[in-house]
């Protein structure tokens, strides 16, 4: 299909067959709703889209190739950088498995700050995805006022860790630092604020009359269509399947804490931005209840096992022995036993899966990460037929992709 | 501007110098810095931040445009990939005279932590890059301080030289 020898750019020599009047429109990578780099070829009939096929790979950074080639804790800070809007929950995937891998207890505290952080993420990115889709349908203010609250989670991570968008706030068997003092009531006095906040969102968007007819009736997924095109999150729940890792498989404190999975069966856009208004509500119930527990943990926040994890850093200041095994650590890392390890969380957008293969050496053999964007920017090729090009754009918004994530 | 007294017999003495409309062009140009909206990655969405309610960025006359007819600055936020470099090219070249680009991170920079076979190492290896902005992802302060720093620099330069064709070889 393509000449790639030719000296014309790769993106002009692209041959179709024209058969009768339709129209070809090339959407992106350059986009401002293209939510990153996603290329869409759109056949079109007058402004009905006919057939559509995404184009991914603009992102591609080749991570999976690069954890071959790195020592386990050396690839976290690249995890960060996959869905870039809520990192921890990427950080917390890959801690996890290799947690598995290795058979590792993470100390009670460490999991309480690490439910602390993920739900935070998943505020973060729910209230992004609120602002940029409103943006792209045309609601300016919705994204400011939602981007205002979301500068108060990023604060609280940055009080946290010290960064803003790039947490690496999770290691693998805990978490480095515990949480300083300002951060439980500052949680505190935004959690307080946050359902009003919402309602706000909701006040100006729900019987809003642009944004219903934006939104209902248009991207219907059925429930089969989800179910085969591997639909997870919010985009599976919206179809009417009450499926969440979080309570199928729940991992850290989950099964702890008392919280509903909200569903649609409306599987609409409109019933997906109304699912995200309620996980953010549900979030903000995980976090009070977690806060809680707080309190009652002991101050322990690394797994204890000299092989794989270095010692607290006063035995490493103190103890011979410790530092040795610090130095191997850091120089030639950590080798989880042989074994393979597949391991789902559930992020804010979906399904977030680790395979990790190992050979008992300190690389993995082969890492592969299933992300839940991928899976929902193939459905576009089924989805968008039949609509409109307008509905492009609020379509690819409630999927919800992020293109760290699809390319890896 | 000139409340002093002139005196218009005198050679040269008349209250306007050629100075004066290159100050007046670079100061309606770096007040009005439109910027393409070219998240790639991370980047982006810091960029967007910079752009959204706490650190308003319209203040400094940047407002975020969609095509790169209408945009003056192109900001590189993100990785640039082989696959996407083409594309970069394509619109810098639709930019109309006089443009400036930033690099905004350590991807676009040098093409950061990700060494691989799929990423361009350094945005200016495709692209002329004015100013670089390091960090991974930069804060917005970072990427507020460097649209002050490209506004002094473009206070600095005469106005009409980016008219000139540029040489390509």
């Amino acid at each position: 299909m393509q000449v790639k020898n030719r000296l014309r750019p790769f993106f002009e020599n692209i041959n179709f067959d024209r058969k009768d009047n339709e129209l070809i429109l090339n959407f992106g990578p350059q986009h401002p709703s293209a939510h990153g780099q996603l290329r869409l070829m759109l056949h079109l009939q007058q402004e009905q889209v006919v057939k559509a096929h995404p184009d991914i790979g603009y992102l591609h950074r080749g991570m999976e190739k690069m954890a071959e080639n790195m020592i386990y804790n050396e690839f976290m800070p690249t995890t960060d950088r996959m869905d870039y809007i809520a990192s921890s929950s990427n950080n917390y995937g890959f801690a996890l498995a290799v947690e598995k891998l290795i058979g590792l207890e993470v100390p009670r505290r460490a999991k309480v700050i690490r439910m602390m952080l993920l739900e935070i993420n998943r505020l973060i990115s729910h209230l992004f995805w609120l602002a940029t889709t409103a943006l792209d349908i045309g609601a300016m203010t919705v994204f400011l006022y939602a981007f205002r609250e979301r500068e108060y989670l990023m604060d609280l991570v940055e009080d946290y860790c010290g960064a803003r968008l790039t947490h690496s706030a999770i290691r693998i068997g805990g978490v480095p630092l515990d949480i300083p003092d300002t951060f439980l009531p500052d949680l505190k006095k935004f959690l307080d604020k946050l359902p009003q906040n919402i309602k706000d969102y909701e006040d100006l968007l729900d019987t809003n009359r642009i944004w219903q007819m934006r939104m209902e009736e248009v991207g219907v997924i059925p429930t089969e269509l989800a179910l085969s095109w591997g639909c997870t999150g919010p985009m599976l729940r919206a179809s009417g399947v009450a499926w969440d890792i979080r309570k199928e498989e729940p991992y850290e404190l989950y099964d702890e804490v008392d919280f509903d999975i909200p569903v649609s069966d409306k599987c609409d856009n409109y019933a997906r931005y109304k699912l995200y208004m309620m996980e953010m509500r549900e979030s903000a119930k995980i976090l009070y209840q977690v806060m809680d527990m707080y309190a009652e943990t002991s101050t322990e926040l690394m797994a204890h096992a000299p092989q794989y994890i270095s010692a607290p850093k006063l035995d490493i200041m103190t103890q011979n022995y410790s530092l040795m095994q610090h130095f191997v650590l850091v120089t030639q890392g950590m080798r989880p036993p042989v074994g393979e390890v597949y391991v789902a969380t559930e992020s804010p957008k979906g399904e977030l899966g680790y395979y990790i293969n190992s050979q008992g050496g300190p690389y993995p053999y082969r890492l592969k990460l299933r992300a839940p964007s991928f899976w929902h920017t193939g459905i576009l090729t089924d989805l968008l037929p039949g609509h409109y090009i307008p509905d492009v754009v609020s379509i690819i918004g409630t999927t919800n992709i992020v293109f760290g994530e699809v390319d890896r | 501007m000139a409340q002093h007294q002139v005196n218009y017999t005198q050679d040269g003495g008349l209250p306007v110098a050629l100075t004066t409309i290159d100050k007046v062009v670079n100061w309606g140009r770096s007040n009005s810095l439109w910027a393409l909206t070219y998240g790639l990655a991370c980047c982006g969405i810091e960029m967007m931040a910079s752009g959204a309610s706490r650190y308003d960025f319209d203040r400094f006359g940047t407002i975020f445009r969609a095509s790169p007819r209408q945009a003056d600055v192109l900001i590189i936020a993100g990785t640039l990939t082989k696959k996407h470099a083409e594309f970069i090219k394509r619109l810098y070249d639709q930019m109309t005279e006089p443009r400036w680009v930033i690099s905004m991170g350590s991807c676009a920079n040098t093409g950061g932590m990700f060494n691989t076979y799929a990423t361009v190492q350094g945005a200016d290896r495709i692209v002329p890059v004015d100013l670089y902005l390091p960090g991974c992802a930069p804060r917005p302060e970072t990427l507020q301080y460097g649209v002050m720093l490209l506004q002094k620099k473009i206070r600095s330069e005469k106005a009409i030289k980016a008219q000139k064709p540029k040489r390509l070889l």
